[in-house]
């Protein structure tokens, strides 16, 4: 890991004064400028590099901490694992393996809370889990949310981040697309707001499915958002791609996204859209 | 149904055989009538998708079929059968068409994914396919959905959210192809074969998993040797799923479609 590296470093970027008290294992480096923070800074920063604005990968829960208020926050407890649909090699093990490490139970945490006194049903994907793949557990903790939504008459919101359908699922995976898609139409028939927040990186089933289907999309900056994934691009057409291509800018000036919004100013961006929608 | 020794990577060489029927064989034979129409009259006109109306007998159709070549120059004409987004939104068109004037919708699969491109990002890959399962989802007319071929990933379940799923025997039906399976779960494309093995990809394999409806036997060796046999099975199904779903009202039959689609998904209560 980094750490070797990080003690031989004097480290002094204006956010750390001594590192002689912080103990190891509380630094983290940041991946696009290099620089060397200490976590608790990170996170008061949103989990933003204060040097660079690099926004670094938060988990659902950092991420319903920045979004809902204290306390206000009450998970759906649907309590379901999948049951390996296609018999995967080693695919039970492995998310027992990964629930074990990453004290989460899938790719996915969905709720209601509050947003400045605004009750929403919010879904936040976490790429900290087989990449934020989308299974039949996540389609059914979607397709579960927004129907509640429809029931409770709220908004809904869900920050994406997700490398697409769930391979180890099979084709079972790719049915959640049209399943998610199809409680987004009842979404729209009942009238409700949805809010789609794309985040780094937001790809294939997820972004063909309920990621482009809100009625406003949101971005992170800088967040990699589209279906082919590059490599794949790369290597049908044979030749590279354009500088900053499938980044939530490029999506912006393509017309695929509505607006980019800062960490920081997030939480105070979908209130205000709550309102305008009421 | 006789139990013969084809493995699911025998089955994705016979969905490829460059010989094997393409949507507008199919259509030749099965409709009586069928007229193409075209674009998405928002950019172009994107040859890996034939829309156009069709007929059988006294009832009218609207066909959205995924267009294979057979030649390399047909297929680059087709973009050997990748649809870019216009395919979706031009089949779109269509399906609304179709509910406006309460035709049902008979879909062809054949697809070795939507094309990934420069091009195809720019102009939203994922919004369009999106869109269409979102709007399938809901549409108030009947879906039959007929996978031919190769039905690979979201390119392929783009027009494939029907009320009654057919696929034919020896097609292929999948979350991507098993290339791409391979590359990304072993970083080796040329492990295909295995991933062919795991994927459950079969018309068995599929039907046992509830995710189509109806499997279609084809002759021995394949459609391709008999494309008229194979087409009046096909037709043979069509017309028996227009019937049943013509006895549904239009609130049941979109409940049902949404119902199906629902309770997709293998999990359990966690104990
Ligand atoms: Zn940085």
């Amino acid at each position: 890991m980094v750490i070797d590296k990080i003690k031989k470093r004097n480290v002094d970027n204006g956010q750390v004064k001594s590192k002689v008290d912080i103990p190891i294992g509380k630094w983290v480096k940041c991946d696009k400028c290099k620089e060397i923070l200490y976590k608790e800074n990170l996170h008061k920063n949103f989990g933003v590099c204060p040097k660079c604005n690099n926004n670094f990968r938060l988990s659902s829960r950092r991420r319903i901490e920045q979004i809902i208020d204290e306390g206000t926050f009450k998970e759906f407890n649907l309590k379901i694992e999948t049951t390996n649909p296609i018999n995967f090699p080693g695919y039970k093990e492995k998310l027992k393996a990964l629930k074990a490490k990453t004290n989460i139970d899938e790719a996915v945490k969905c709720g209601i809370g509050e947003i400045n006194s605004e009750k929403v049903v919010i879904c936040v994907m976490d790429g900290n889990f087989v990449m934020g793949s989308m299974g039949s557990v996540v389609g059914e903790k979607i397709t579960y949310s927004i129907e509640k939504a429809i029931k409770l008459k709220l908004p809904i919101i869900i920050f994406c981040v997700s490398g697409g359908a769930r391979m180890q699922e099979g084709i079972i995976s790719l049915m959640q697309m049209a399943k998610t898609s199809a409680a987004v139409a009842k979404l729209h028939k009942a009238g409700n707001l949805y809010i789609s927040v794309l985040t780094d990186p937001t790809y294939g089933g997820v972004t063909a499915s309920f990621a482009m289907l809100g009625d406003i999309i949101l971005a992170e900056p800088g967040a990699r958002i589209g279906f082919a994934g590059p490599s794949v691009i790369k290597q049908t057409i044979s030749q590279e791609l354009p500088e900053g291509f499938q980044t939530a800018e490029f999506m912006l000036e393509k017309g695929f996204v509505d607006k980019i919004v800062e960490r920081k100013e997030m939480k105070d961006i979908l209130y205000k859209l709550i309102l305008l929608n009421k | 149904m006789k139990e013969k020794k084809v493995t699911a990577w025998d089955r994705v060489k016979i969905a490829r055989d460059s010989k094997r029927p393409t949507s507008l064989d199919y259509i030749e034979n099965i409709f009586d009538e069928f007229i193409e129409l075209h674009g998405d009259r928002y950019f172009s006109d994107d040859k890996a998708m034939v829309c156009g109306l069709a007929r059988i007998g006294e009832m009218n159709f609207t066909v959205i079929a995924e267009q294979k070549g057979r030649t390399t120059r047909e297929n680059i004409e087709r973009n050997f059968g990748m649809p870019n987004p216009e395919s979706y939104r031009k089949s779109l068109r269509f399906m609304k068409q179709a509910e406006k004037f309460h035709r049902p919708i008979i879909t062809f699969i054949d697809t070795k994914g939507a094309y990934p491109g420069i091009g195809a990002e720019e102009r939203g890959q994922g919004e369009s396919i999106a869109r269409n399962l979102m709007e399938m989802s809901d549409l108030k007319t009947p879906i039959i959905v007929v996978v031919i071929g190769e039905g690979s990933s979201g390119g392929a379940l783009a027009i494939g959210v029907g009320d009654q799923i057919l696929m034919l025997e020896n097609a292929i039906y999948s979350i991507l192809s098993p290339e791409g399976y391979a590359t990304i779960l072993w970083k080796d494309a040329s492990k295909a074969k295995e991933a062919a093995e795991i994927m459950k990809l079969t018309a068995k394999d599929l039907y046992d998993l509830k995710v189509i409806d109806k499997i279609i036997k084809e002759p021995e060796g394949g459609a391709q040797k008999d494309v008229k046999h194979t087409s009046e099975q096909i037709k043979k199904e069509i017309l028996k799923s227009v019937k049943e779903l013509n006895k549904k009202t239009v609130s049941d039959l979109v409940n049902d479609r949404y119902n199906k689609f629902r309770d997709m998904g293998e999990y359990a209560k966690v104990k």
